[in-house]
């Protein structure tokens, strides 16, 4: 199979921006030239795909380095194979699947087996993330070589953080040593004590408890610490609060190894955007408050924000009918990510490179891999139309998951070709 | 006026004009309950399902009263008694009880929001009872009553509202009901039950009891909730409680001198209310419970459509 996209305006920060034609053959860019000097290839070779590019934006496979594709063992919720199909979908060429699956991803067999039924399902691929501690019950460290053998690329006990701080301190000095990044969900679960969304005056209202900003960044202000102590990377998950950004901020000026990310719905929605009792605006960390939103933004802006995943978190209907505190958290993130993420291009607070840096370089620089387009690297590109209006319709989604606070947005611009090892794995006409 | 609101959730979808409605139509009911046969025909043929997943005495005998005084068939469940036990969701246990054609749900529920979720649901009449700590509106309707009765109405009254802010769907219902009457509300109570943003729902938060109670033309207190109290560390003892936030006579000497006691019930005698205060001359505790039959039973007239049958008669 090869692939030709001829004229298209290539975005590949701190490698390559202008018209390019990009050649791609067996799984790899074969050639990346100036327009018109690809060799022209047999109108009638069944194996080949041509495709203008003229008007469209060629970037770096978009990876998404926190996302839940609940297999095994909550597939009625998402498999992998629906979860890498949404993820196709949204342009996203890889994930990074979090281990809180049943059972949890805590050793070498389990993360075998989220390979093969990735390998199966022909779409984006994966990158399984390996539990810190046995069951996530913050007591054990796992086996963490054996499952990097087997092909994790990161460790994280995410949704259930390691409340040790000693238990932290060796994970960070033992997962240094095996070149690993730790991932942390930074929670503070006693200080936010079972709430269900920021605390604020909308929580106030409607009589919901509130999770505190602090709950989240004395856990920041904590690993912070240990990154110093122990010169480990530490990569912060979903961050949503200024106090957060702030305490990366002043880490990231005194040279510590440390990242963060923050979601879609964090730069885009804040506690009084939720309808009321409306649970598919629950999720974990909450819709913080505007100054929370603004402050993600200017994090964003300043180079603090390294990187925008989705916390995508499908679940099934009859988890979120029902009560307000007793529906799950999480939202569905996939196929509204990059639109949602354009949108900070429309209104000026990144230029188109900075979120390609954010969505596709950053990410792949987390996971230890090399996405630039250049020959001889594995041939994952999406391929968008900017100007391409639509409206989200959860009716319409690949996941299995409906669950969006963003059904009847109308975005603009969207992934219309994503190739996965220089196969397509989602196309919709251009 | 007609009334047209088909549930009652909270206060705040309420507009003043509706209040005021309401508080004049259950004035119009309490003769009912002074008659030797405390029973009228209004409501014959109606069915009123009093679902409570939360425990009640007062409220739900006051729902059950005021729905048999108007001639409604009421029929109640309990958590205990109902599919909840089973696992069934409270969607499945409303639509269910829906299909057998109840015309107004009352109930109660551990969740804020609950009462809100249902109305959604269900095409009939949702009355809240009380859902978590959102919302209490028809206690904090007859406790406006009772305070419209002996104090002609609302305009500038001094209305202190001291304890377990946090926690309290009445101390809610009641901000936002008397600030939208034009009751100048103040709040008191130990850091740990203010929850944030109070302020900007229709009250001021007072530094400490003296300052709260000070010439007040109300006091209420709200129940300590025992239940609630599990280890969520809001206060070290009952007894500092009650000496930084109790209604004792000395205290109760700063307010005005015609001020009314109030309490939404059961009370904790010691702790939130001395015996003395809660059994003084000053205390219309037991008028509110007496007002709160009257006030269901209009409310049920309401929603049953009673004004829209008067208007087009």
């Amino acid at each position: 199979m090869q692939i030709q996209i001829k004229g298209v305006r290539v975005v590949d920060p701190g490698n390559i921006e202008g018209i390019r034609d990009i050649s791609i053959k067996d799984g790899l860019f074969e050639a990346v030239s100036e327009p018109g000097q690809l060799p022209e290839v047999a109108k009638d070779a069944n194996d080949v795909k041509v495709i203008d590019g003229q008007g469209l934006i060629a970037v770096p496979g978009l990876i998404d380095v926190h996302v839940h594709l609940r297999e095994p063992g909550q597939e009625y919720k998402e498999t992998i194979e629906t979860g890498l199909k949404a993820a196709a979908a949204g342009g996203i060429t890889a994930v990074c699947a979090m281990p809180n699956t049943k059972p949890v991803n805590d050793n070498a067999q389990v993360t075998a087996f989220i390979l093969s039924q990735a390998k199966k399902a022909n779409a984006s691929r994966v990158y399984p993330v390996g539990a810190i501690s046995r069951n996530l019950e913050g007591e054990k460290l796992n086996d963490i070589a054996d499952m990097k053998k087997a092909g994790i690329r990161a460790v994280t006990d995410d949704g259930m953080p390691v409340t040790d701080s000693q238990l932290m301190r060796r994970t960070l000095e033992y997962c240094k040593s095996l070149g690993l990044p730790v991932l942390v969900h930074a929670e503070d679960k006693r200080l936010a004590d079972g709430g269900s969304m920021n605390e604020g005056l909308p929580a106030t209202v409607m009589g919901i408890k509130g999770i505190p900003n602090a709950a989240e960044s004395v856990m920041v202000m904590r690993d912070i610490a240990l990154a110093e102590l122990t010169g480990a990377r530490v990569h912060f998950c979903h961050m949503s609060t200024a106090q957060s950004i702030e305490a990366i901020r002043a880490a990231k000026a005194k040279g510590l190894p440390v990242t963060c990310e923050t979601a879609p719905h964090y730069f885009t929605l804040t506690d009084a955007d939720m309808p009321a009792y409306d649970t598919n605006f629950k999720m974990n960390p909450p819709l913080r408050s505007d100054k929370d939103r603004a402050a993600i933004i200017e994090g964003l802006t300043d180079g603090t924000i390294d990187m925008i995943a989705t916390d995508h978190a499908p679940h099934a209907e009859d988890e979120k009918q029902v009560e307000f505190d007793l529906a799950a958290f999480g939202i569905v993130g996939l196929e509204t990510s990059l639109g949602l993420s354009l949108a900070l291009v429309a209104q000026g607070h990144l230029t188109l490179a900075q979120l390609v840096q954010k969505m596709a370089k950053a990410p792949a620089d987390l996971m230890g891999i090399n996405n630039d387009i250049v020959p001889g690297n594995p041939a994952d590109l999406t391929l968008i139309n900017m100007d391409a209006g639509w409206i989200v319709d959860p009716n319409s989604f690949v996941s299995k998951g409906r669950n969006t606070p963003f059904a009847g947005r109308r975005l603009t611009g969207a992934a219309v070709l994503t190739i996965v090892d220089g196969r397509i794995v989602y196309a919709i006409d251009c | 006026m007609r009334f047209e609101k088909k549930d009652i959730l909270d206060i705040d979808s309420l507009t003043r004009e509706e209040i005021t409605y309401i508080l004049d139509t259950a004035r119009g009911m309490k003769e009912i309950s002074q008659r030797a046969v405390k029973k009228v025909p209004t409501l014959r043929g109606k069915t009123i399902v009093l679902f409570f997943q939360e425990p009640s005495t007062r409220t739900k005998i006051s729902f059950e009263l005021a729905g048999k005084r108007l001639s409604a068939d009421t029929v109640s469940i309990s958590k205990s008694s109902s599919s909840i036990v089973k696992g069934e969701t409270l969607r499945d246990t409303v639509r269910t009880l829906e299909s057998m054609k109840p015309d107004i749900i009352v109930m109660r529920h551990s969740s804020s929001g609950a009462a809100s979720q249902v109305a959604k649901w269900v095409q009939c009449s949702v009355i809240n009872a009380g859902d978590g700590t959102h919302a209490h509106p028809s206690q904090a309707l007859l406790d406006m009553m009772t305070i419209q009765e002996e104090k002609g109405g609302f305009e500038g009254l001094k209305v202190s509202i001291v304890g377990d802010i946090s926690h309290s769907r009445v101390a809610r219902s009641n901000i936002v009901g008397l600030s939208r009457m034009g009751a100048h509300v103040t709040i008191c109570a130990p850091g740990t039950m203010i929850p944030v943003g109070i302020e900007h729902m229709g009250c001021t938060v007072a530094r400490d009891m003296d300052a709260c109670v000070a010439d007040a033309d109300v006091v209420m207190m709200l129940r300590i909730q025992k239940e609630r109290q599990g280890g969520s560390l809001l206060f070290p003892s009952e007894r500092e409680y009650a000496a930084l936030y109790g209604l004792n006579q000395t205290r109760l000497a700063l307010a005005a001198k015609d001020a009314l006691i109030m309490h939404p019930g059961p009370l904790n005698r010691g702790v939130e209310i001395s015996t003395l205060v809660a059994d003084g001359e000053q205390s219309v505790i037991l008028d509110q419970v007496t007002n709160g039959v009257a006030l269901r039973m209009a409310l049920f007239y309401l929603v049953a459509g009673g004004s829209r049958n008067a208007d087009s008669n």
